[in-house]
């Protein structure tokens, strides 16, 4: 049982680090995209570049679906909280070219330039729906008497959620960012029209913007070998930076926090 | 002597049905006092209404007035987490916060209201726990342990030095012991029997010999009504009510 549901984890993992491993090096962190017929080159600006847009779409997603996952779970009775959730579970099945348009009309459009700020708004709006329902559950999961014993103790009602009701559901909640991100970070089409992609280094979060997805994706549908080669590192690196920073997450939310019932 | 906490015509109500009837009672101060009745009657409805803990439910609602000293805790100006600030309150599965550790959980009150000065918190944390008994028990594993791994009889004595930690002036108590085995019933007993020299207590409690044990007064609740409320040997002895009566011989409920 065991080795059927992790097959196909370790059969795509497998198979990347097959095809992408030879191609890994140094220079494929540190260096921009050559052109074609030029040897090595790498793709440190996408990297970068996916570092930007992620942070921007974390920054807009995580405390907006926290906080309506908030609202939601301790103040959700009654038709609004109805139709906000409903509205959350068709925002989740949304396809994600779908928002990438939402986002290239509402910011690239007005800007009128792309920019890895309409690409990070566009991934934003893709989390929210997922940390938001992720996070009313969990915190409908902590029991009634930790509230009341709080807020038994006189502390105000805001206080109590925050640093009693979340922070009990913490590891559930961080468990739900992590989905979210995970779910994103690997996201192309959003991007194809928003942060549009960028041969070269920027750091400037209003000027178009590489992306490991967007490289990943213009190296494969090319026509030469070198750059298939490339996109076959690609994917094992951004496989190996998901994987990563969902690590990382989980090891310093554990540190100072007891793992409670939640 | 003194009046902990006054009660004057309480009645209360989820959502249309009666939980409590017009409710008369004056608990006095620095005693312990035991409410007594069968399951149902309103017995934890009615403490609940002191620390305003009943408006928490949906669609509850009360009517009456409620004293703690001379605060009126319904009054206009009052809220309730000033009411619950000077009314601690024990439940009846012991409820420490998952999360944290030992002391954290002892100094959540006071962390969580704001207040951070260490060495005060330590302090205070330190005295709560001796009070609660507990000190011995835990004073080397206070903030290396969750407070959810301790037993369940030290847990609801971590749930007792929580609510001290405030400096409540009245302590409600919800059944403390109803879940623990009769050691830790013993102990929750005499630390019952310590602490009202200093506070105002009002257990509730469906083991009559408990209510005989710890409790100078008792009141009996039949059906969200006060039948009696007298001194505890008067109710057990020489009960003006037959409904008392009959309650405490064994013949209902």
């Amino acid at each position: 049982m065991a080795v059927l549901v992790v097959a196909p984890l370790l059969a795509v993992f497998g198979y990347l680090v097959a095809r992408g491993i030879g191609s890994l090096n140094l220079a494929f962190f540190t260096h921009l995209p050559v052109p074609v017929g030029e040897k090595g080159g790498g793709v440190a600006n996408a990297i970068v570049g996916s570092a930007m847009i992620l942070g921007i779409a974390s920054l807009i997603g995580v405390p907006w679906g926290i906080g309506a996952g908030i609202y939601l779970a301790e103040y959700g009775h009654g038709r609004f909280p109805s139709l906000l959730r409903f509205t959350a579970d068709v925002l989740n099945g949304v396809p994600s070219i779908v928002i990438g348009i939402v986002a290239y009309a509402l910011v690239v459009l007005t800007q009128k330039h792309f920019s890895a700020l309409s690409g990070g708004i566009a991934l934003g709006i893709m989390m929210i729906p997922t940390i938001t329902r992720a996070t009313e559950e969990v915190l409908l999961l902590v029991p009634l008497s930790v509230r009341e014993a709080a807020w038994g103790l006189g502390v105000a009602r805001w206080r109590v959620t925050l640093s009693v009701t979340l922070r009990t559901a913490s590891a559930g909640v961080i468990t739900a960012v992590m989905l979210a991100f995970a779910r994103i970070a690997g996201e192309t089409a959003p991007l194809l029209f928003t942060a549009f992609g960028n041969q070269f280094w920027n750091l400037n979060p209003n000027q178009p913007t590489a992306a490991l997805p967007l490289q990943i994706f213009a190296y494969a549908i090319s026509p030469f070998d070198e750059w298939h080669r490339l996109a076959w590192a690609g994917a094992l690196v951004l496989i190996i930076l998901i994987v990563g920073s969902v690590a990382l997450v989980r090891v310093v939310a554990r540190r100072g926090v007891f793992q409670g019932a939640s | 002597m003194g009046v902990g906490v006054h009660v004057e015509n309480l009645s209360a109500w989820f959502g249309a049905t009666q939980a409590l009837y017009d409710i008369d009672m004056r608990i006095p101060a620095n005693h312990a006092t035991a409410i007594i009745g069968p399951s149902g009657c309103g017995k934890s409805t009615f403490i609940r209404c002191i620390n305003r803990l009943h408006e928490t439910v949906r669609d509850a609602r009360l009517e009456g007035c409620v004293r703690i000293g001379s605060l009126e805790a319904y009054g206009n100006g009052t809220s309730a987490v000033e009411v619950r600030r000077r009314v601690g309150m024990v439940f009846q599965k012991p409820n420490p916060f998952p999360t944290m550790s030992i002391y954290d959980n002892v100094a959540s009150g006071l962390k969580l209201n704001g207040f951070h000065n260490r060495r005060v918190l330590d302090e205070v944390v330190e005295r709560s726990l001796h009070m609660a008994a507990l000190w011995d028990e835990v004073k080397d594993v206070l903030k290396k342990q969750s407070g959810a791994s301790l037993s369940g009889g030290q847990q609801q004595r971590l749930c007792i030095a929580r609510a001290l930690a405030v400096q409540p002036e009245v302590m409600l108590m919800d059944e403390p012991a109803s879940a623990l085995d009769p050691i830790s019933t013993s102990k929750i007993e005499e630390l019952i029997f310590q602490l009202k020299e200093q506070y105002t207590i009002v257990i509730v409690t469906h083991n009559m010999q408990q209510a005989a044990r710890v409790a100078e007064y008792t009141g009996f609740f039949l059906l969200g009504k006060l039948i009696e409320f007298d001194k505890t040997e008067k109710i057990f002895t020489n009960p003006s009510d037959k409904r008392t009566e009959d309650y405490i011989t064994g013949r209902f409920g």
